[in-house]
């Protein structure tokens, strides 16, 4: 039997014997972790893996636990309303609607801004709710709502913390596994891609604004659930657990356990609690004072963690469990993804007419024209400084040319943002790498595959996208064993050598499907067989259909596999043609050799 | 509302705006400088108020004590490594500033009836003693890990940040202070009576503008600040280190923020946690500016103070909601004026 599984076994069968060894006040402990570890998992998904950091959480949790606390205790609803104040379970789903109608609208707001600018307007809407929470008088102002009814269910009533206990972490490990499933996704990867790869994941065809504002309005929905049943378990509501200086507490959770592991969240949650009950009872009689010190432990404890393990506890913990990650399988009976059908041999596939590009007083390009066809390699060369960049940027979209124009398969590039470029069936590597270096090669290949697959958040979450995602990961598999990595499959992509990584690109490029690929230096820092396989895949390809642009230095190797040269210098063209003709060029030489006076 | 209303309304939210201009102005240098956004800001304006108020009422301010652990820490990271370096006399630079000077510090104020001596003596201890906490939280907590995303030194910030409020309440308790006026004149002009404070208030922060203006202008340092904001790593190959830059922002910060603190005492009653309320009016304000723009943000920060002054006559009780959710039309505009994808650090 897998370890892995006998581990999580041994940790499950523990929960659910804890209310009959345990006194009520270690029951009690316990389901304030599990709720705190809930919210902790929002911001798991929102901080540590997808990079966006949020003070606000507790504000989340209120929203949760005052939308029930109201419905279920309001004597007089107005009849429309009357009925969601029925049952605990009818207001937990009103207030997860809020939730998401209130985490959209903030997160239309700050989610587009760079990222600092999140973190502060969540501490500004933070402390907004919770003045809100303290002075409106229909939620009972500072004193709060009492009274709350306790949740029944299938006819058993959860009021003592024995019972309520299972709720919260059923609750708890459901919210688990479905992070962990949409982790482990289609969306997932491009969720992972968020923290440090959103160029990347654009370009492969990810809306990174949408998966932004999928973990945010997750991490909501969690803190939501996670306020209902505190609501619920306590009976009664005031503003002070919902205030910022908690939504930092739920923050620090996160980071002390392991902001990027999902059971980081229970481990940070665990630690911060019982840190804090002891804190409480130990300091005040130590100085002498009563009042909340355990908040000097708890920065400066931050601090350290954030100075000598930025990943948290749980990589430290983790070493100690003998588990090791399994690498994935791939089922080769997967049925292979669709295929676009490429163009004929010869057809005009790309075609820059007069593209000029001023910086200022700077001509970067100035009126180059060059086209590429199906089934051709296509080299753009030139001394430093000739503006081949610039030119790529145009070709690819990124930028906008002053005038001229390019057209892809007869359709203009300007105005097109990546992800549609990315559709239209054009792929790309960069000259500096853009991976993400801690996932395997396999996943980082995978992201390729985007635009060919369709599975979304709900279908990932709930595992019900397993044979698609088997298509897509077979069909990695096929380009990584195509471009000659296999052997490094499961490995890292970080710890590729740099030549490596710049193959890995191509394969992530090829998943794509496409029918025009742009290559920025693909050969630079690459060995001599690894630029002869190379170029045999190129060749392959170019047999295949494929149009090819490649921007390169090597010389030699550009010689001896494209169809033709386009030469750039000082941002115009200065020769065109075959490989030989090129060499012989008098405009050539000098722009390489320097002019023989 | 009357005009003499109005007119009060918009004294209380120029002078409180005054403030959050200061406060706003350090959080933009310190962003710029060294990508940390300086949350606990508005613990040293609490501090310096506080430690103001205690030294008038006869007990020896607790923060100096705070400087002593600081101030040792630094020395033992700082002196050691220089000695094992062979550099004994800057060992001793070392120990001089961060143990020696901390300590003579407090001798002299258990010694001497600092509750006797004269406001500006007790204003300028006040300042030697919180001010020098500003680079020698840069060394302890920031120059480990000064190339660390900007997200890891903004958590940072905000655990420092309720670390400070914790010490706060230990060294000063939960009473409120309020301390006398700088002096008790008073004019009218028309229905409006003016306080020599708000003159004071006003005097200082157009004074320090004018003063950090001709600083980041005029002088070596200000424009090796000028210059890391700007390019860190070209200013660093130019001979600009990083670690002076952050400590001389980090100085500058802490002596607007305690300066700032011993300014709105005599107006406002400040308790242990104040600062984080009044710091973060400064940040609505910085933000304004896009923590870029020092002019934008300084006008922000007289927004600030107004609407915050009329908000409290006509909703009081909503006061800090409407502030805090100013922010929000101010995101939206930046949003709607951003449009590339960004890559994180």
């Amino acid at each position: 039997m897998r370890t892995d599984r006998i581990v999580l076994g041994a940790f499950l069968a523990l929960l659910l014997l804890v209310p009959a060894i345990l006194s009520p006040y270690y029951v009690t402990l316990l389901n304030y972790i599990g709720l705190y570890a809930m919210v902790a998992l929002g911001l798991v998904l929102l901080t540590g893996v997808g990079g966006l950091t949020s003070f606000g959480q507790a504000a989340f949790v209120g929203l949760g636990a005052y939308t029930t606390a109201a419905l279920t205790t309001a004597p007089d609803l107005p009849g429309w309303l009357a009925w969601v104040g029925a049952s605990p379970w009818l207001t937990l789903v009103a207030g997860l609607i809020l939730t998401a109608i209130v985490a959209l609208l903030i997160g239309s707001l700050t989610l587009k801004l760079s990222g600092h600018f999140l973190p502060l307007g969540t501490i500004a809407w933070g402390i907004s709710l919770y003045f809100l929470f303290g002075t409106m008088q229909d939620l009972g102002g500072h004193t709060g709502i009492s009274g709350i009814p306790a949740i029944g269910l299938l006819g058993w009533t959860l009021d003592e913390g024995g019972e309520i206990y299972y709720l919260i972490w059923a609750f708890l490990l459901v919210a688990m596994l479905t992070t962990h499933n949409l982790l482990d996704s289609r969306e997932g990867r491009a969720i992972r891609a968020l923290k440090g790869g959103r160029v990347m994941a654009e370009a492969m065809g990810v809306d990174t604004s949408r998966s932004r504002m999928v973990i945010f309005v997750i991490a909501a929905l969690l803190a939501c659930a996670s306020g209902w049943l505190y609501a619920h378990m306590q009976r009664f509501v005031n503003p002070t657990p919902f205030g910022v200086h908690i939504g930092i507490e739920y923050l620090f959770m996160a980071v002390v356990g392991g902001a990027g592991y999902v059971w980081g969240a229970i481990v940070g949650a665990g630690v911060i609690t019982v840190l804090k009950q002891w804190l409480q009872d130990w300091l005040p009689s130590l100085l002498g004072a009563t009042g909340n010190f355990e908040t000097i432990v708890f920065g400066l404890l931050m601090v350290l963690v954030l100075h000598r393990a930025r990943e948290g506890l749980w990589p430290i913990l983790k070493k100690l469990v003998p588990v090791r990650a399994r690498n994935k399988t791939i089922d080769p009976d997967a049925e292979a993804l669709p295929r676009r059908t490429l163009p004929k041999a010869g057809e005009l596939i790309l075609e820059a007419r007069d593209v000029t590009r001023k910086f200022g007083g700077l001509v970067a390009n100035n009126n180059m024209s060059l086209e590429v066809r199906a089934g051709e390699i296509l080299a753009l060369i030139g001394p430093n400084g000739a503006g081949k960049s610039t030119m790529f940027n145009q070709i690819s979209g990124v930028d906008t040319p002053t005038s001229g124009e390019v057209r892809f398969l007869g359709k203009p590039v300007a105005g097109h943002d990546s992800r549609e470029i990315a559709r239209m069936g054009m792929s790309r590597t960069f000259q500096h790498v853009k991976l993400l270096p801690t996932m395997s090669v396999l996943e980082n290949v995978a992201i390729g595959a985007h635009l060919r697959s369709t599975q979304g958040v709900l279908s990932s979450a709930w595992r019900l996208d397993r044979a698609e995602e088997a298509r897509i990961l077979k069909e990695a598999a096929r380009q990584i064993e195509r471009v000659g990595l296999a052997e490094h499959m499961y490995e890292e992509a970080g710890n590729l050598a740099l030549g490596q990584q710049r193959i890995l690109e191509i394969a992530r490029a090829l998943c794509a499907d496409p029918c025009l690929l742009l290559l920025d230096e693909p050969a630079a820092g690459l060995r001599f067989k690894e630029k002869e396989a190379l170029g045999e895949l190129l060749r392959k390809l170019r047999a295949e259909g494929m149009a090819t642009l490649i921007v390169e230095h090597d010389m030699d190797f550009v010689m001896s596999l494209v169809d033709r040269v386009v030469v750039m210098e000082f941002g115009q063209k200065i020769a065109e043609g075959l490989p030989d003709e090129v060499q012989q060029n008098p405009a050539v030489l000098e722009a390489y050799l320097g002019g023989v006076e | 509302m009357d005009m003499s209303i109005a007119l009060i309304l918009s004294q209380d939210g120029i002078t409180n705006g005054a403030i959050y201009a200061l406060l706003a102005l350090a959080l933009v240098l310190v962003f710029a400088v060294t990508r940390v956004i300086f949350i606990q800001q508005g613990e040293f304006v609490a501090y310096g108020a506080l430690t103001l108020a205690m030294m008038q009422s006869g007990a020896l301010p607790a923060t100096v004590w705070m400087l002593v652990v600081m101030g040792a820490l630094v020395t033992a990271l700082d002196g050691v490594r220089a000695l094992k370096a062979g550099q004994g006399r800057r060992a001793v630079g070392v120990a001089g500033w961060n143990l020696a000077y901390p300590l003579a510090l407090a001798a002299a104020l258990g010694a001497l009836p600092v509750n006797e001596a004269p406001l500006a003596l007790q204003v300028l201890l006040t300042l030697a003693i919180v001010v020098p906490m500003g680079p020698m939280m840069y060394r302890l907590m920031y120059q480990p890990i000064a190339s660390a995303p900007v997200l890891v030194l903004l958590i940072v910030s905000v655990a420092l940040h309720i670390a400070m409020v914790g010490l706060g309440l230990l060294f000063f308790g939960a009473e409120g202070q309020r301390t006398p006026a700088f002096s008790e004149f008073s004019f009218e002009i028309g229905p409006l009576m003016v306080s020599a404070q708000t003159l004071w208030v006003l005097l200082v922060s157009a004074l320090l503008i004018v003063a950090l203006y001709q600083f980041f202008g005029r002088t070596l340092y200000g424009k090796a600040l000028r210059a890391t904001a700007i390019n860190r790593m070209g200013a660093q190959l130019m001979g600009i280190s990083p670690t002076l830059a952050g400590r001389l922002t980090f100085f500058l910060a802490a002596f607007i923020g305690a300066l700032s603190g011993v300014l709105i005492a005599p107006i406002t009653t400040i308790y242990y946690d104040t600062g984080f309320l009044i710091g973060l009016k400064g940040f609505v304000a910085a933000i304004i500016g896009g923590l870029a723009s020092y002019p934008l943000a300084a006008l922000g920060a007289l927004a600030v103070g107004l609407l915050e002054a009329f908000a409290s006559f006509w909703a009081s009780a909503y006061k800090e909601v409407i502030v805090f959710t100013l922010i929000i039309p101010v995101l939206l505009w930046r949003s709607l004026t951003s449009h590339h994808v960004e890559e994180e650090e």
